[in-house]
């Protein structure tokens, strides 16, 4: 069966304006990247440890992709990360021994979940600290004001007002 | 010539749009009658030429008119019609254009169906809403003009991003237009309530429509958007905490308070400033969205034009507007009348409540997206916030909301028993106790948290279901009178309870879906085959197809359980010659109750393909819930309620008889 030439015209092009096809690829590339991540050569033979390479990778970011795991990209970079990952675990790294290894390497900004130290501590408590202020200051101002009174709770209405009501709702379309 | 006629419709556009600002705003023949026409006609007028202008740039994709800039960047003759014409807001340029026509067919609107509202505030609320229109028309004009032409056009244009030529991308971005733009009119009659320093009950009313509108509008566009992301990248993600749907959140977030909130006062006439400040505040997150996605400040897919003049310009206008509207919220606050006092357990408490949890996942999502720029700028470290964060900070905010949220509409207006409204929900809870049990049951103990958040859907959806029966009376009044108080109903409840049954509906797809989602990743001949939760995969044949501007590479697939054919599914890689993309199109079976999904990867050097096979229970019910969320607040739009001003107009015209 013929394949087809899915790459070969980029190669075809690349002289004719590579500088272009330079920017397409890169375009291409810190794009979203569609379809494909893990491939199957990849993977480990191990379940167990392919299962923790699956579930590290799952939190590490693809750095030249926008907010995608390197277990979701199909960037070439996300590739090597991954592999290196395989690599470390194989070697018997645990866990976190490889999350370190690539943090060293690559900077917190490859962790998709941020690292709770004292740049990111506001990152982490924030939420908490917004809903206790919030639902504080809620709870205060309904308590602060006027508290209900008996004229607040309306006497019920009279039958001369009942059918007073009546009649404008029926005018009004609303019954 | 189109290019004329269309950068002069603009051009005149933005007259309009001036007079309808000045003219209702500066200090002279305040009081003139037929002021308020004025401004109704140049609101009017405004959308006429917009639409002019847009009809231009249309026939321009259309016909491939490559004199255009925008069209020979953005177009290619090869192009099917429907992406031609999608092409038209697929690139920086258009979509603005489809921004200010959406923004001025609201005002029109307004202009049309808002006669009942009072000339004085509608002439206030449409010139504010013109200064926004003014704003966008002039950074079109100095920044984004799609009617500026080239010298010496090209034979052909560079096409579309093939990404975008999708059916669902031909409608995304209309949809969230419509929902982002939808609350310029929440921000004009909350800064319009502020100039005439009175709110009442009837603002709310006049106000609470186009809030709805936006909102379902909204909700539908960040369906679709998810739906898309889960077909087009061939994995089956369906929402990444990517800065742009971060974007589309934030105002969804701040809408879904306000529409809360705008009940409030339009039942209580209470919580008025709070509203007005959510009014301008959703507007602002959806400005805030634009910002984010032309700037190229968060890089994004979506970003496809990354510019700092044009991030610059929006960045002034996003703090113009909300700055100026916050400065002249603090300056006239103090003049709106605190309203009527409430217990500590009522309707209103209630949804305060709502109001509180929504904001702080408003701004847990805030806190995220762009905590990562703040570190960067002040502390010169980078890092990323991703799925992680949210499901550490966001999920556990919103537990309590979905917890809440039964109880609300169980609560009496100003003061209500906590325990009586729950005793009227002892259904749900059982309901809810037997699914998590079943659940826990079922999965001998493993899933305690699919467990939990499936019981919390069941608590839901029995929940609104519960408040239904209880406003129709259902088994404690004869049938009769339950029949007849199903078709008095106002259509607003029903909004309540199909929106509340929505979001149990995807809950339970969301819990699901990540509790028992499978994949299995394997290559694949043609004729073999792998199971995966039982279901049986086989390649049945891969060939080369020509599309109208593709060239594709398709396998078609067999799915079998027992010895049942459940499924024909084919996948394809397109390669688009003219940009010299990829891009994967799934193939996905569906039962409305889980989806097959599988994608074709490339060859390894065996001849086997790399082939991608996932069982998603419970996927679809994620949509099936934002399109009943949806549903639920059309369904509300259309409570006579929202037109009983029209409805006693044509009742006087056509002296009808009163139909109750």
């Amino acid at each position: 069966m013929r394949n087809l030439p899915l790459h070969a015209p980029i190669g075809r092009a690349a002289h004719k304006a590579a500088p272009l096809v330079a920017l397409a690829v890169l375009a291409n590339l810190i794009a979203w990247s569609p379809a494909v991540a893990v491939n199957p050569d990849e993977m480990l033979s191990d379940p167990a440890l392919e299962a923790r390479a699956r579930s590290l990778s799952s939190e590490l970011r693809c750095l030249v992709c926008r907010n995608q795991s390197i277990d979701d990209s199909n960037a070439d970079l996300a590739r090597d990360l991954r592999l290196l990952v395989r690599e470390r675990l194989q070697a018997g790294d645990s866990d976190a021994q490889t999350e370190a290894f690539i943090v060293a390497r690559y900077g917190n900004f490859v962790l998709l979940k941020p690292p709770v130290q004292w740049n990111t501590a506001l990152l982490w408590a924030g939420p908490a600290l917004f809903l206790a202020v919030a639902a504080f200051g809620a709870f205060r101002w309904v308590r602060l004001r006027a508290p209900l009174t008996a004229s607040d709770v309306p006497a019920p209405l009279s039958a001369d007002e009942e059918v007073q009501i009546q009649s404008i709702l029926r005018e009004k379309e609303l019954l | 010539m189109t290019a004329l006629i269309g950068d002069f419709s603009l051009i005149l556009a933005l007259c309009f749009a001036l007079l309808q600002a000045a003219v209702p705003l500066l200090p002279f023949r305040r009081r003139d009658p037929s002021l308020a026409a004025f401004v109704d006609t140049a609101a009017l007028a405004q959308c006429a030429f917009i639409a002019l202008a847009f009809a231009c740039l249309t026939y321009a994709f259309v016909t491939s008119d490559f004199s255009l800039a925008v069209v020979a960047a953005n177009s290619h003759t090869t192009k099917p019609l429907l992406y031609k014409i999608s092409g038209v807001w697929g690139n920086h340029e258009g979509s603005m254009v489809l921004w200010v026509l959406i923004l001025s067919a609201f005002g029109a609107s307004v202009a049309v169906f808002g006669q009942d509202i009072p000339d004085r505030l509608r002439s206030r609320t449409l010139a504010v809403h013109a200064l926004i229109g003014a704003a966008f028309l002039v950074f079109i004009l100095a920044t984004s003009n799609p009617f500026w032409t080239l010298a010496n056009p090209p034979q052909n244009g560079e096409g579309l991003n093939p990404i975008l030529q999708d059916p669902g991308l031909a409608i995304h971005p209309p949809c969230l237009y419509l929902g982002y733009v939808g609350f310029s009119m929440t921000f004009s009659f909350s800064v319009a309530a502020l100039i005439e320093g009175r709110v009442d009950a009837a603002w709310a009313r006049w106000v609470r429509p186009w809030a709805l509108a936006a909102w379902c509008f909204l909700t539908i566009g960040i369906t679709l958007g998810s739906g898309w992301a889960y077909y087009t990248l061939g994995w089956g993600g369906w929402w990444f905490w990517d800065p742009v749907e971060n974007a589309s959140l934030m105002p969804w977030l701040s809408g879904t308070a306000l529409l809360h909130s705008a009940l409030v006062v339009e039942r209580r006439n209470t919580l008025v400033s709070w509203t007005i400040l959510l009014g301008i505040l959703t507007f602002s997150l959806s400005l805030v969205g634009t910002f984010l996605v032309r700037s190229g400040i968060l890089t994004s897919v979506h970003a496809f034009a990354e510019d700092p003049t044009r991030g610059t310009y929006i960045l002034l206008m996003v703090s113009g507007f909300t700055g100026g509207a916050l400065a002249l919220y603090a300056a006239r606050v103090s003049a709106l009348r605190a309203g009527p006092a409430f217990a500590l357990v009522s309707r209103e408490s209630g949804l305060v409540l709502n109001n509180v949890l929504l904001c702080t996942a408003l701004f847990t999502v805030v806190l995220g997206t762009f905590y990562p720029l703040i570190v960067d700028a002040i502390g010169g470290d980078k890092i990323s916030v991703g799925r992680p964060y949210y499901t550490r900070t966001f999920i556990p905010i919103v537990i309590p909301l979905l917890l809440a949220m039964p109880v609300g509409p169980m609560l009496r207006w100003k003061r209500a028993e906590l325990l009586a409204a729950l005793h009227r929900l002892n259904k749900a809870a059982i309901a809810a106790v037997v699914v998590g049990a079943a659940v826990l049951a079922l999965t001998f103990g493993r899933e305690f948290v699919a467990a939990f958040f499936l019981a919390m859907a069941a608590w839901l959806v029995v929940g609104s279901l519960i408040a239904l029966a209880r406003r129709v009376q259902l088994g404690t009044a004869p049938f009769d009178t339950t029949l007849n108080l199903l078709r008095t109903t106002p259509r607003a409840y029903y909004g309540l309870v199909l929106g509340h049954l929505g979001v149990g509906v995807l809950v339970a797809g969301i819990a699901g879906v990540s509790t028992w989602g499978t994949e299995h990743i394997g290559a694949l001949k043609v004729g073999q085959s792998f199971e995966l939760s039982g279901n049986l995969l086989r390649l049945t044949d891969v060939r080369d197809v020509e599309g109208p501007n593709y060239q594709a590479r398709r396998a078609l697939f067999e799915v079998t359980r027992r010895g049942h054919l459940v499924a024909r599914l084919q996948s394809e890689r397109r390669f688009y010659p003219v940009r010299q993309q990829e891009t994967t199109a799934a193939g996905i079976h569906t039962n409305l109750i889980s989806n097959l999904y599988v994608a074709i990867g490339d060859p390894d050097a065996s001849g086997a393909w790399t082939v991608r096979f996932y069982y998603h229970p419970f996927m679809p019910w994620v949509w099936i819930g934002g399109l009943t969320m949806a549903l639920g607040g059309f369904v509300s739009l259309s409570d006579r309620r929202f037109r009983v001003g029209a409805a006693q107009r044509s009742a006087r015209a056509l002296a009808l008889p009163s139909s109750a």
